[in-house]
């Protein structure tokens, strides 16, 4: 899960790491509040969506009197934001974050994951702040660090002083920038983080450290212990029928085929949109429906299936293990009926009870073509979604 | 032979009580799986499905000799459980249960890592060696003794691979979900190993799937330490990047991890690959030739 810069901020400055004076807004009033209660000659006003490179689609603006922060903020509220990273789609702006403006002397990159080829929590730095850190990672591989914590020892000094001096830092700057690491790796484990990416972490002209933006994500399978960042979930940021399904307890990832998918369990999903394309066809998600694949889970997943414009077929792959195909079959009828699904439905049921489920499908009043295989599934729905 | 379980294997369910976990236990005893108790702290001194349940790991253990275990306890309370099972001495820890945080496994891994006790999952259908013990939530039915070692990131891949293989006769020595955590315990190398080393194995079949860099590391594996064929599919050729394909450990970031990559470092190591699940079993028959 994802939060907005304001919210990571936040979090850093509980654990040391500096980011900046500022506050967020929810109105062009409320914008020009902060701007007066900061003081000063000059503010940021910077416009909060869940997607990097902000400031190139022009969601991050300099104002130079608090009129132009109201008038900035006014604009920004409301509309949305497209990025190179925001994923095709634009983010509704819903509030933007003011702070003052820093100094910046020099540009570094700082992130923290865990690596799963190692199995340690990971820092990675760079000199080469601000930039697209794979693009330096790709070009200039000698310009990245990274420095991995022992399960048991956890963060020591002397990495972050290895990390600092790499990263051109001075004496002074180095004692400030153990503290920050120190930081980041609390919060990394205690909030359990599955990334945080500061990109710039910037040296100021008094020799200070600051966290000019911010990056903060979530492993999701332990927000059951960490309930006020769950509530930090902003699922306007989300999209729309991916939030839906997670409600559902589905798996769903939208695409741009046309080819509808329903699977139970993720590898045969991602298996069987791969059939599809093998086909010459295009999927159009990615759905699990999970091991149950019950009437209700099959009725919720058609709905957000066909809840797409150019669905033109869908392919509902199923392999009954603990599950009878018969039942599962059943499932699907009921479903497709409530639904009234208008464009055709292929069915491949596999596993216990198949021949069963195949006669209820061929003997169903209701339009299904039941497939003979997996091939013949694929090659079934991609002739479907060509006519 | 098989590899992992057998005949031999004594088995104690973690979360025995519970709706999941009597269900399954159900199902493996019926496979003929020798379930000889079950763990739920505070129910100690209870039977239930005709077993012994016990308060702690230690005392199962003590009591019943067994030598396996199977979780089914909820995920805020599985790492937990993992480690329990550990530190009681149980050499073969099959964790059924999804959803657990990455930082819990970060250390139940850094046990592991220095035990002689070997975990598979969590987040995976178990193992089964057919005809002799099934542990975990895989349909038995489908499953045939045979000559085939099948290693998979994915329950129902698993399935289709096991399904293939049995349709066309040559039937599964043992058959091993890793699951599709990117921290888990046994890796694709560790059950390549297991499996060349298996007299009853003749084939292996490899389902891995976008994400990390463990198929590429067996891909080394196989060239350098595996004289016995391998069939491998990859899930995720059209999985978009930065997407998280329902296993938690599916996601393309960095631009690694994905199909394509592994694909090209399993047939430069020789794997036998198909761009299709429906052809594994086909395919294994053709290169058992």
């Amino acid at each position: 899960m994802n939060v907005h810069e304001y919210q990571a901020k936040e979090i850093f400055a509980r654990y040391g790491v500096p980011a900046g004076v500022g506050k967020v807004a929810h109105s062009a009033d409320a914008a020009l509040a902060v701007a007066n209660e900061l003081g000063g000659e000059r503010w940021v006003v910077k416009a909060q969506v869940h997607a990097g490179g902000r400031g190139k689609a022009g969601g991050v603006k300099i104002c130079d009197s608090v009129d132009e922060v109201k008038k900035v903020a006014s604009e920004m509220i409301g509309s949305t934001l497209e990025t190179k990273q925001s994923g095709g789609v634009a983010l509704p702006i819903n509030c933007v974050y003011v702070e003052k403006p820093a100094d910046i002397e020099s540009e570094l990159y700082l992130s923290v994951l865990v690596d799963r080829a190692t199995r340690r929590v990971t820092f990675i730095a760079s000199p080469e702040g601000g930039m697209d850190i794979e693009e330096v990672a790709e070009a200039t591989p000698e310009k990245i660090m990274q420095i991995a914590m022992h399960p048991a020892a956890g963060f020591q000094a002397f990495q972050a002083r290895q990390v600092g001096f790499f990263l051109g830092l001075d004496k002074k700057q180095v004692g400030q920038f153990v503290k920050v690491m120190k930081g980041l790796y609390e919060m990394f484990t205690e909030c359990d983080a599955s990334l945080v990416e500061i990109n710039p972490l910037v040296t100021t002209a008094d020799g200070g450290l600051v966290a000019l933006d911010g990056k903060l994500n979530f492993d999701d399978n332990a927000l059951f212990r960490h309930a006020e960042f769950a509530e930090m979930r902003d699922v306007s940021q989300e999209n729309e029928r991916e939030a839906k399904a997670a409600e559902f307890d589905l798996n769903y990832i939208q695409l741009d085929g046309n080819i509808g998918c329903m699977v139970n369990g993720a590898g045969l999903a991602m298996g069987t949109m791969d059939l599809v394309k093998l086909h010459g066809g295009e999927p159009a998600n990615f759905l699990d429906v999970g091991g149950g694949a019950t009437t209700e889970r099959v009725t919720e997943a058609f709905k957000l299936i066909t809840a797409g414009e150019g669905v033109k077929a869908i392919l509902v792959n199923i392999f009954g293990g603990i599950v009878r195909c018969d039942l599962i079959a059943e499932g699907i009828i009921t479903a497709a009926k409530d639904v009234g699904i208008k464009v055709p439905v292929v069915v491949r049921l596999e596993g216990t009870n198949a021949e069963e489920g195949r006669k209820v499908l061929d003997e169903s009043e209701y339009d299904l073509i039941a497939a003979q295989d997996l091939t013949d599934a694929a090659k079934k729905v991609v002739a479907e979604a060509g006519k | 032979m098989s590899i992992l379980v057998n005949n031999d294997t004594k088995l104690i369910v973690q979360g025995f009580t519970g709706s999941q976990g009597t269900f399954h236990s159900e199902q493996c005893m019926a496979y003929g799986t020798n379930i000889v108790g079950g763990v739920t702290p505070g129910r100690g001194g209870e039977t239930h499905l005709e077993r012994p349940v016990f308060n702690t790991c230690a005392e199962a253990v003590r009591e019943t000799g067994a030598n396996a275990t199977m979780i089914y306890v909820p995920a805020p309370f599985a790492a937990d459980a993992i480690l329990e099972a550990e530190a009681a001495g149980i050499k073969t820890i099959i964790c059924i249960t999804e959803h657990i945080p990455v930082m819990d496994m970060l250390k139940v891994r850094a046990v592991l890592d220095e035990s002689d006790s070997v975990l598979v999952g969590p987040n995976c259908p178990g193992v089964i060696t057919p005809g002799e013990c099934k542990i975990g939530i895989m349909p038995a039915h489908i499953h045939q003794k045979g000559k085939i070692g099948i290693v998979s990131r994915s329950g129902t891949l698993t399935y289709e691979a096991v399904f293939q293989t049995t349709h066309n006769g040559l039937g599964q020595s043992t058959c091993v979900g890793i699951g599709g955590d990117p921290i888990h315990g046994l890796d694709f190398i560790d059950v390549l190993e297991m499996f060349e080393n298996d007299p009853q194995t003749e084939g292996v079949v490899m389902v891995g799937e976008i994400g990390g860099t463990a198929e590429e590391e067996a891909a080394e594996f196989i060239k350098h330490s595996m004289k016995k064929p391998v069939v491998a599919y990859i899930a995720g050729v059209t999985a978009p990047p930065g997407k998280r394909m329902g296993h938690a450990g599916a996601i393309i970031s960095g631009g690694k991890g994905t199909a394509d990559d592994k694909f090209a470092a399993l047939e430069a190591a020789g794997v036998a690959t198909v761009r299709s699940t429906a052809e594994i079993g086909t395919k294994m028959e053709e290169v058992l030739g």
